[in-house]
């Protein structure tokens, strides 16, 4: 189902319309939802975050745009709206963690596995690694400080072993920034890859941001606290990515389709049939914003949209598990490094590094992720599946003391 | 570190702190009307018309083994709706295992905070972890006997979870002193034993007498670990209310009953 961009013409701004009841809806089931119906929705708010504060940029920036970027604003935040409110209550900021690392890992693994420009896809494998880390670290928090099963939200689909360590990830900031794609020669692909992944970590990090200070546990909070720190990496070193020579408007149109992109994704991975009419839907807007903003961009570049924007869309990404890869990589770039933009292995690295510095200055209180998860092993059904009573304890029906 | 809990200090929380300010914002409070009508129960009936649109939080997932499917077939054709068991069942796992940490959490303060007359032990704290511990481990054994995927996060055990958020929050704040954390295993020990108290009736209407009779077992200790909790955290409030002070309990050492 090829979509021709530049013919479908979405729904006009001024049929966008929304109402409170409309925006707040019945969420996706915790229990019965596919992990991946969880990993579109905390997906595709990132997005939409993104399309918010990129515009935020701009306007600040650009008196002439101010008023077409107010009006794509507004209904993009209604948007975001309904997409995050699709969470349910009864998922806990822990367990929504663990969604949002389900999200870097496969997400970025299908974008790493599609990437043409060899660079870039090493990039997306380099972090790549460091959320599946992530991934076991809060596994190891929600086993310890709940007693819940990390499995539960992630539905077998990832494993739950150690990436690349966390406490390693720690970086001079020189370190996170990587060469940008070159925006005349860079395949579309590229562009829409960098902007969603970028999108994607940057909400992840004002999420943790947000929810790190309603844990009590001291370590939970500085398991945040550092894994924020990391997700702020990535979002440095994603974002670097990104040509800073295109012209504000070009990515502004480059934003609208990608969030096209990533919308069209969603509508043909999603089974659960209210939540894809969601999608739908926000195809047929976000069509017609970008039809919106591919006028402002013709009238006031003097050329042609089309030389931007790919003609049919992609492959939609892949929601679906990608062990085998993820595993191959672990296996193969587990001791990665950069220096400045450069991807070297860690032994390379002199140890009087910057990043070496960088990262033994903030481990020299000691390292919550290794805290956390010190000695830890998932198995189904938590950790305490294989523990034993000790003595004097009733056990198989029989008091024993 | 602190030890005690009801202290006298600068809490800025009430009326009284400020009384010019607060009789000022009183009366500019009672001089406007309302910008809209009606009262409270408007917020009610909202969540009345979400209500009628919901589909629950989920469901109880389908037996795992040959023998699960069997016995569930059986079940239904007595008229009966297996599904309500295992959804309990998972509760109840759900609950002991989340428990279990909880006294992980007071062992760890016991050892910093130590104890007061007529507070904890060492020994009963860890007699009632290994106690959690073991039902959680029985009840995955009683769920792999049905048939039934005893890692499944049911219905029952997602509402349990809601309910407590607070107890494992409260335990692990290092703020909260031994004596305060004794409050959230106070309200884990009432819902434990009304939760095995039914479990046992429905595993008894049920005719899984075996299994009722193993909850029994379970049942009393957790009778005792009520007994205890309230005792502690009752001589807890009375020593700092007549005004005894803190007995010291160096790391590790064990006060006396
Ligand atoms: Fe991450
Ligand atoms: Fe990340
Ligand atoms: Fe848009
Ligand atoms: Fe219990
Ligand atoms: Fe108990």
């Amino acid at each position: 189902m090829a979509l021709d961009i530049l013919q479908e013409k979405g729904v006009p701004l001024d049929k966008q319309v929304f109402t409170w009841k409309d925006l707040v809806r019945r969420p996706y089931s915790k229990l019965d939802d596919d992990a991946f119906t969880r990993v579109c929705v905390i997906y595709m708010n990132g997005i939409m975050a993104d399309a918010l504060r990129t515009k935020h940029a701009f306007a600040r920036m650009n008196r002439e745009l101010r008023e077409p970027l107010a009006l794509i604003r507004r209904l993009e935040q209604y948007e975001q709206t309904l997409i995050n409110w699709l969470n349910p209550a009864d998922q806990t900021p822990l367990e929504t963690t663990l969604g949002f690392e389900q999200v870097a890992i496969e997400v970025t693994a299908s974008v790493a596995l599609r990437e043409p420009d060899p660079y870039l896809a090493q990039t997306y494998r380099f972090g790549l690694l460091e959320d599946f880390d992530h991934l076991y670290r809060y596994s190891a928090l929600y086993d310890r400080l709940e007693g819940k099963d990390p499995n539960n939200i992630t539905q077998s689909y990832t494993d739950i072993i150690p990436g690349r360590p966390t406490s390693v990830e720690h970086r001079h900031p020189l370190d996170d920034l990587r060469r940008p794609y070159d925006k005349r020669a860079a395949h579309p692909l590229t562009k829409l890859h960098a902007m969603s992944i970028t999108a994607a970590e940057n909400q992840t990090h004002d999420y943790y941001m947000t929810v790190g200070p309603f844990f009590s546990d001291p370590v939970a909070r500085q398991l945040y606290a550092e894994i924020a720190s990391i997700e702020e990496q990535h979002t440095s070193m994603y974002e670097s990515l990104l040509d800073p020579g295109e012209s504000l408007l070009e990515k502004w149109l480059m934003h609208e389709a990608c969030e096209v992109y990533n919308f069209y994704s969603c509508v043909a991975f999603e089974k659960n049939p209210r939540i894809k009419e969601i999608w739908q839907r926000f195809l047929d807007y976000e069509l017609g914003q970008l039809h919106y903003v591919k006028e402002i961009f013709q009238n006031v570049e003097k050329r042609d949209a089309a030389e931007v924007l790919p003609s049919t869309l992609p492959e939609p990404i892949g929601f679906k598990e990608h062990r085998d890869f993820v595993r191959k990589t672990l296996n193969q770039e587990e001791d990665m490094a950069s220096n400045g933009q450069d991807y070297v292995r860690m032994a390379d690295l002199p140890r009087d590094h910057r990043s070496y510095i960088w990262r033994d200055q903030l481990n020299s209180d000691g390292s919550p992720s290794e805290t956390v998860a010190a000695g830890y092993k998932w198995i189904p059904g938590t950790e305490l599946a294989a523990r034993t009573p000790r003595m004097g304890s009733t056990f198989e029906g029989k008091k024993v003391h | 570190m602190k030890t005690t809990t009801s202290d006298m200090g600068r809490n800025r929380t009430g009326v009284a702190t400020s009384p010019i300010d607060s009789a000022d914002i009183t009366q500019e409070a009672q001089k406007h009307q309302p910008s809209h009508l009606g009262d409270g129960s408007l917020l009610l009936q909202v969540r009345q018309i979400y209500a009628r649109e919901s589909e629950g939080l989920g469901s109880v997932p389908p037996p795992v083994s040959l023998k699960g499917v069997a016995k569930t077939a059986v079940d239904v054709l007595k008229g009966s709706k297996p599904t309500v068991f295992i959804d309990k069942l998972g509760e109840r796992l759900a609950f002991e295992r989340s428990g279990t940490r909880l006294y992980e959490g007071a062992l760890a303060k016991f050892d910093v905070y130590g104890s007061w007359e007529g507070g904890p032990t060492r020994e009963g704290l860890e007699k009632i972890y290994n106690d959690e511990l073991s039902h959680f481990l029985m009840l995955t054994e009683a769920l792999k006997s049905l048939g039934a995927d005893p890692t499944a996060m049911t219905p029952s055990a997602d509402v349990a979870a809601v309910v407590s958020q607070g107890l494992p929050l409260l335990i692990a704040d290092p703020r909260a002193n031994l004596r305060q954390s004794l409050e959230a295993l106070l309200v884990a020990e009432l819902a434990d034993n009304a939760g095995w108290e039914m479990l046992i009736e429905l595993a008894r209407d049920l005719s899984h007498d075996t299994l009722a009779d193993r909850f029994q077992l379970a049942l009393e200790s957790e009778v005792q670990h009520l007994l205890w909790v309230r005792g502690w955290l009752a001589a807890g409030v009375s020593v700092e209310a007549r005004g005894a002070p803190a007995r010291e309990e160096r790391a590790g050492t064990q006060p006396r009953v």
